[in-house]
């Protein structure tokens, strides 16, 4: 279910195409298992067609596995808050079905589907980490996934973990323990919509997951009660016996319908479902960071009235200190401007995210629930042509 | 089928454009359903004379309602479909009438309780019943010990007759289950019983049912279960059988098996002639040389097999279909749900559309699910011949066992004979070395002679009997034939007619979607997603296989 989100990017059908227009056209495929035992994982080939300027060239293949999907997934969370970062398929899979060929295929598309979202993004796809993990070669890429998985992180980052701390004590000091949160009634009204979403959303993907089930048992005994009723009309003997046969063979034929409509629903119902619940649970993470950099814009800004209303006390009181204190204010000052530039930034970019979020949601969805229709309009239809391509047959035995 | 599908053949591009037109007729159905409002009636399929999408090509009606299934409702033979043959016998049956009902509890008469209010209480049933022809209604009360009594009789009169099991005494399920839906169970299996009784050509017409049926006040024919008086009965026999007398079982009594208390001889006897039959020491006098019956035997146990794994699969098949139809309720339910929630809390365009969309799946999901169940309420039924089948074999082991014990009677009859007359030319030959004749001895012989005459007697009637029997095999084993091959036809076609009637709802269902999708805009753009999925999917062909393609 890529909707728009692959037109931008794919080559062949895009209008522009044999303008030289830019693009970018990236493919997941052909998942090989590596390794034995305990640490065997599953590798993909990635190819990126391109020809845009800040690529290597117009071509280029890698290998990738889960973990580097991951890398690449945590490094955009961390650079571009406020953007809905395209999901990434589960981490954990019951050991049983991790190599499973619909689970590896399942993961695949998810994959695919993830890269090109990124790829259609008009901020994302410019992201130094993306050309990374579309070009580097093995050696690049490990040392690019230790950098950041490491101890190594940016000066800036201390001083805000200790400026985080320093509030929480004050908060504590203050009195003011329970944290600040943005509440203006939109806002309010947009979280209990994603949180009751997720809810509603997880609820029908669990519906659609057990039917793909029942699908599967249903063409199970159908078949099991078709090879009985074959061998029934065996002891039968006479006119009788072909007509079970008949019923029999229909039963195992309609079973193996049966499993394809589990494979149908699997891929292009349930899985799209899955995929909306994830996307649902990306906006809840961008969220936090939306509620963490409130927070800190917040807590600056306090602090910074606070220290101005000294700064002015001490200006006359305790004029040696004044200038250390003038200079720390402005540290101040700068620092709260920018957690609240940070602040409004998510927000702004939150806002465009959601109107893309919702149309881009509507279309996907649209095309799930219009498989599912489909699929279970053309089971139905084959079960009831099956059927009635007999009654003829049995209706010559009653009279005979 | 609906006269507006598409010619056979036809790739599935053409389900899009099917006419509007077709859609519209159910639109109004569409509407006016609200799942969150709706009573639990299912959507029936409309009446075949209104819609001109139906098609009169099967002569097999199509069931009128899904409710009348439940077995509760008195049967007569006038209510059921007219096509089925189980009604066919029941319209020549012997009785036109057969209801039990209004079960009560009633205090065993002879109890005696220290603690008043606590006497023991039994379950009596009203058996009412009227013959063929005659406007009178019989009205009886009859309790379970009753039924088991009735059973009984059967069993001795009609040996050799494929008798109707009775239903059972104790039921797993009597323990686990509420009184009255124990009762309810118990009062449904009862009249059916009945009715099967009635429908056999031989007991039908019995005098044992008619009085069981007919006769007011207490349970007039003899229990089995007056164990007192066999005891005696034994008892007093048995100092004369211990004291070696030659007890010749009275002919009237070869008639029936050998039994507990009073028969203790003869049953030693018959041990011992089938375990002499078994091991082959000698040959028996009479064998059964019947090569078409031991062949139908065989055929009997393989379809007994088979019937008998078909009958678990269709099980297994039942419940596959019930919890299908289970999951597609709840599916239903989630997107009502959703369709609900996007609704009311809409902020944005795009959830009206989507909420319009999901409201769509919601309401097809939750009357697929109806109709499933539906599905399977008959499907129950009509696979419910397996089951009866099942029981009907054990009324035909009964029925050869009665014929192998009625022969086992008369062999051992026939090796008493041989060894009396051995004992006679044994005397004889002894005596005839006395000069004059040892007149001990030729009074024994003249009592063997005595012995030797009854024996025969008993023979014959044994004999007489054992024929009997084999004719009733034979007469049986016909009409079970017979009865087997329409029984079974009958499901098949009922089955084969319930499943494609409720698929071929299914498929209007989901078909419905045509007529509220909105917009020539809508159509070209998910024209244009099926463009690209279809890319995505081709991918992976390779694993989901050529039916993704044809999409």
């Amino acid at each position: 279910a890529l909707s728009q989100e692959r037109s931008q990017s794919q080559s062949p059908r895009s209008p522009g195409a044999a303008a030289g227009a830019p693009f970018l056209s990236i493919c997941v495929t052909d998942p090989v298992k590596m390794g034995t035992g305990v640490q065997s994982y599953i590798s993909y080939r990635v190819i990126t067609k391109t020809n845009l300027p800040e690529f290597e060239g117009a071509e280029k293949i890698v290998i990738r596995r889960y973990s580097d999907f991951e890398w690449l997934h945590d490094r955009l969370a961390e650079k571009y808050k406020g953007i809905f970062i395209p999901p990434l398929p589960e981490k954990n899979a019951v050991e049983k079905f991790r190599f499973s060929k619909e689970f590896i295929e399942l993961r695949r598309q998810a994959l695919d589907l993830f890269i090109n979202r990124l790829a259609s993004h008009p901020e994302l796809k410019q992201s130094e980490d993306l050309r990374t993990f579309l070009q580097a070669d093995e050696e690049k890429m490990d040392r690019a996934r230790s950098y950041e998985t490491g101890i190594f992180k940016k000066p800036g980052d201390f001083i805000q973990m200790f400026k985080d701390v320093q509030s929480k004590v004050s908060d504590v000091v203050l009195g003011k323990e329970k944290p600040v949160e943005e509440s203006t009634p939109e806002y309010e009204k947009l979280k209990h919509y994603i949180f009751e979403l997720e809810n509603h959303l997880a609820e029908a993907q669990k519906q659609a997951f057990r039917l793909v089930k029942r699908h599967r048992e249903l063409g199970q005994s159908l078949a099991d009660f078709g090879k009985a009723i074959k061998l029934l009309g065996a002891c039968e003997g006479d006119s009788l016996e072909k007509v079970f046969s008949e019923v029999g063979s229909k039963s195992e034929m309609l079973s193996i319908k049966l499993q394809r409509e589990a494979d149908n629903l699997l891929f292009n119902f349930e899985e799209p479902l899955k995929d909306y619940v994830r996307a649902v649970q990306s906006i809840k993470a961008t969220m936090l960071d939306r509620a963490n950099a409130f927070r800190q814009h917040f807590d600056l800004d306090q602090e910074r009235k606070y220290k101005e209303l000294n700064l002015e006390k001490m200006k006359f009181m305790n004029p040696e200190k004044f200038s250390e204190s003038e200079t720390e204010f402005s540290e101040l000052k700068a620092a709260s401007e920018e957690a609240t530039k940070r602040y409004e930034h998510i927000v702004s970019v939150m806002n465009d995210e959601l109107a893309r979020f919702q149309e881009q949601k509507t279309a996907d969805i649209g095309l799930a629930f219009h498989e599912f229709a489909k699929g279970q309009a053309k089971l139905a239809k084959d079960i009831a042509d099956a059927w009635r391509s007999i009654l003829p047959k049995l209706e010559a035995c009653s009279s005979s | 089928m609906m006269s507006s599908s598409p010619p056979a053949g036809a790739a599935d591009g053409d389900m899009e454009t099917l006419p509007l037109a077709a859609a519209s007729d159910y639109a109004s159905v569409a509407s006016t359903f609200d799942p969150l409002l709706s009573s639990s009636s299912p959507a029936s399929p409309p009446a075949p004379a209104a819609s001109p999408l139906s098609r009169a090509s099967s002569s097999f009606v199509d069931p009128p309602s899904y409710a009348d299934v439940a077995a509760s409702s008195p049967r007569s033979a006038s209510a059921s479909s007219s096509s089925s043959p189980r009604s066919a016998r029941a319209a020549t049956s012997e009785y036109s009438y057969i209801a039990v009902s209004d079960p009560e509890t009633e205090a065993e008469a002879a109890a005696t309780s220290l603690v008043p209010g606590s006497a023991p209480t039994y379950i009596s049933y009203l058996v009412t019943s009227a013959r063929r022809g005659d406007h009178r209604r019989h009205s009886v009360r009859r309790r379970f010990r009753d039924f088991v009594t009735l059973a009984d009789r059967l069993a001795e009169s009609f040996r050799g007759h494929f008798v109707p099991p009775r239903p059972d005494k104790n039921t797993v399920e009597s323990q686990v289950m509420q009184r009255d839906e124990f009762v309810a169970q118990r009062r449904a299996a009862l009249e059916r019983y009945l009715w099967r009784l009635a429908e056999h050509p031989a007991i039908g017409t019995s005098d044992e049912l008619r009085v069981f049926l007919q006769a007011e006040g207490k349970m007039p024919l003899p229990s089995s279960t007056d164990v007192a008086s066999r005891m005696l009965d034994g008892a007093a026999r048995l100092p004369r059988q211990l004291l070696g007398e030659e007890a010749v079982a009275p002919p009237q009594d070869v008639v029936q098996p050998a039994k507990g208390g009073r028969d203790l001889l003869r049953i030693f006897k018959e041990l011992k002639q089938s375990m002499v039959t078994d091991w082959g020491g000698v040959r028996p006098p009479l064998v059964e040389e019947d090569k078409e019956f031991l062949e139908k035997k065989q055929k009997m146990q393989d379809w007994e097999q088979q019937l008998s794994s078909a009958s678990q699969q269709a099980e297994a098949l039942v419940k596959a279909q019930q919890d299908m139809g289970d999951t597609m309720g709840a599916l239903g339910l989630a997107f009502v749900k959703l369709t609900k929630f996007e609704t009311e809390e809409a902020l944005y365009e795009s959830q009206r559309i989507r909420a319009v969309d999901s409201k769509r799946v919601a309401t097809a999901a939750v009357k697929a699910s109806r109709t499933c169940r539906d599905l399977n309420t008959q499907t129950v039924k009509y696979l419910d011949t397996l089951h009866e089948h099942l029981g009907i074999m054990l009324s035909v082991h009964t029925a050869f066992s009665d014929r192998a014990s009625a022969l086992l009677t008369v062999q051992t009859l026939m090796s008493d004979l041989a060894s009396l007359q051995s004992r006679i030319e044994k005397l004889e030959a002894a005596s005839s070395k006395v000069f004059g004749g040892d007149r001990t001895r030729l009074r024994k012989v003249h009592e063997l002679r005595e012995t030797i005459r009854a024996t025969e007697d008993a023979k014959c009637c044994a004999l007489r009997e054992y024929e009997r029997i084999k004719e009733n095999n034979k007469i049986e084993l016909s009409r079970l034939d017979r009865e087997r091959r329409e029984d079974f036809l009958e499901m098949l076609k009922g089955y084969v007619t319930s499943q494609k009637t409720s698929a071929r709802h299914v498929h209007r269902l989901h078909m419905q979607r045509r007529s509220s999708m909105v917009g020539r805009q809508w159509r070209r753009r998910l024209a244009d997603m099926r463009e690209d999925h279809r890319m995505t999917q081709h991918i992976s062909l390779c694993f989901v296989g050529v039916h993704v393609c044809t999409m």
